[in-house]
């Protein structure tokens, strides 16, 4: 009952953010529903029985990605009104390539052959839900995930991980620049500055002055 | 009476799944209503200890006026925020302006539904508790960029800007941190962390021994994730305009300050859960250990000493000292003690299996 409900708030919720990510005038309200549709989708997966995609996807996504597509967004400093202008004349472009994706997302359907529970079983012996509730002392989520991931999956994993580290290098080498002539602090030189090497006392004969 | 009180206790500290979602509904709702209830007025009192505190340590009286010792003052500002008037500022957005508050508020509130105050006295025991808490304290950062942004002025986003980057960088080194942890323990569900540092020796299993160093880097990032002093750039009153609630007032105002206040005895509760053996008495010794809600409050009460302690005495740091700290110091210092910890565990599986003992 509770489980049937949450089912149809979660998924409503999703659509309805994702409609308003395309619907809404404001891009940084696009981005708020974009996130309320990420949440709605991690509620979609704590009801499938995996908790730990759905923690995944908060902490990711909503934690990370989206913040910084928030900072551009806000950022931008783009004249809405004038964007607006000449919005119609890309309306048929624009409908023909939503008809070909509708197309193309039907024949798809109507043709997949969708393995049954036993084949996917079959090729990914992870628990599903109904089998953690059965078995509370079975692998959970992240074991189950582990296994898979870190013995049939190592290697695709791993050239996950070195792109995004290609990335991030490629990223960093291309926004950073030395600049010359500048101040710059050490701080472990500033630590490490004894008394002895700032500090001068003179005693100065009253009336006379440092010279 | 007794029988009464018993099947009443049974009623409210259970949660059956197998009688309808009314069965089900009422008592989590009654859990829910205890803590959320609990947490809010232990939050008065905790603010007014951390007034008290900081005035001894500057030789003050600190508040004396409201009630015996001054000990309802708390109630007295609450009062005071309710009753002004809420001001929204010509040019706002205001949904997103009255929403910001709220969520930073309740954001803090959800975070106590995994905290485990005692054996099975937890509102909901998931399997991915700490996960839960790092996502929640992830979305925590929505708070403040929506409100500076919707206030609709220069002063309010450029807080909000400084205080989420501040929050982003420091959220890093919390989860290594927490990898650390999850290595020694191997569970990510809160009550068997707490469990796996109860091994017999009461104090010396605790794990901020072993995790000495990333004890005090998460203690540090709970300081900046949480804006507190020495990390409070966010409103930084005495140099800078004070960030991203400028524009607010009255009660939307007081939900961002019961907010922050609620996230950082949440951090308490963490450090406690993670590093401090949750409940569990100091001293091994059975008696003691009937009373695992007390042990539990103290060790909240003294990790929020320190906090107020480390306001008093530490001053503010510098914008890109506190980045510098994050990034250079506190990302590979707990990269490296994952990679360290790891070694050791699968090196040393006599190491492994000592600390992992509670599985048995």
């Amino acid at each position: 009952m509770i489980a049937v409900a949450a089912f149809y708030f979660f998924a409503f919720a999703a659509i309805a953010s994702g409609l308003m990510v395309v619907a809404s005038k404001n891009p940084v309200h696009s981005v708020l529903f974009l996130i309320s549709a990420f949440i709605a989708a991690s509620g979609l997966f704590v009801l499938m029985g995996a908790e730990y995609l759905a923690m995944l996807l908060v902490v990711v996504y909503v934690g990370a990605v989206a913040v910084l597509f928030l900072f551009v967004v806000m950022m931008l400093d783009v004249d809405f009104v004038e964007m607006k202008q000449g919005f119609l004349q890309y309306l048929p472009i624009g409908g023909a390539i939503a008809a070909l994706v509708v197309v193309e997302l039907i024949m798809v359907v109507f043709t997949w052959a969708f393995p049954s529970d036993a084949d996917m079983r079959l090729a990914h012996p992870a628990p599903t839900a109904a089998e953690t509730v059965a078995d509370p002392n079975g692998p959970t989520n992240i074991e189950a995930i582990g296994l898979i991931l870190y013995t049939d999956y190592i290697h695709y994993f791993q050239i996950a991980g070195v792109i995004l580290l290609i990335a991030m290098i490629g990223a960093i080498i291309l926004t950073f620049r030395t600049r010359e002539g500048i101040k710059k602090q050490d701080p472990a030189k500033q630590v490490a500055r004894r008394r002895e090497e700032g500090v001068e006392l003179v005693d100065i004969q009253s009336g006379q002055g440092l010279s | 009476m007794e029988q009464f009180l018993s099947d009443f206790w049974t009623f409210v500290s259970t949660r059956p799944t197998d009688s309808g979602w009314v069965g089900w509904l009422v008592p989590v709702l009654i859990q829910s209503l205890a803590i959320v209830l609990t947490l809010l007025v232990a939050q008065a009192f905790l603010m007014y200890f951390d007034r008290k505190v900081w005035a001894a340590v500057q030789m003050r009286k600190g508040p004396n006026v409201v009630g015996p010792f001054g000990l309802l003052q708390s109630f007295a500002d609450l009062f005071k925020f309710v009753f002004k008037e809420i001001v929204i500022p010509a040019g706002v957005n205001k949904v997103v302006f009255i929403l910001a508050p709220m969520i930073t508020f309740i954001l803090a509130l959800v975070g106590w539904a995994v905290i485990p105050v005692g054996p099975g006295l937890v509102v909901s025991d998931i399997n991915v508790g700490v996960l839960y808490l790092f996502a929640i304290s992830s979305l925590g950062v929505y708070g403040v960029i929506m409100g500076g942004w919707a206030s609709n002025s220069k002063y309010s986003f450029l807080g909000a800007i400084r205080s989420s980057a501040q929050m982003i960088s420091y959220e890093v080194a919390i989860g290594f941190v927490i990898i650390t942890v999850l290595l020694l323990v191997g569970s990510v569900n809160l009550s068997d962390i707490v469990e796996s540092q109860n091994r017999g020796g009461g104090v010396l299993n605790w794990h901020f021994i072993p995790l000495f160093p990333m004890f005090v880097v998460f203690f540090v990032s709970a300081l900046a994730e949480t804006n507190r002093p020495p990390f409070d750039l966010p409103e930084a009153e005495s140099e800078l305009v004070a960030g991203y609630q400028v524009e607010y007032s009255s009660t939307l105002f007081l939900m961002f300050m019961i907010g922050e206040l609620a996230n950082i005895v949440l951090m308490c509760a963490m450090l406690t859960i993670l590093f401090f053996g949750g409940w569990h008495s100091p001293i091994p010794w059975a008696p003691l250990e009937t009373v695992p809600i007390f042990w539990f409050c103290a060790k909240i009460i003294f990790f929020f000493f320190l906090f107020a302690m480390v306001k008093a005495i530490v001053p503010r740091y510098r914008y890109d000292q506190l980045m510098r700290i994050g990034w250079k110091i506190f990302l590979p210092l707990s990269l490296a003690w994952v990679v360290l910890v790891a070694g050791v565990l699968i090196l040393f599986p006599g190491v492994a299996d000592w600390f992992q003992s509670w599985r048995s």
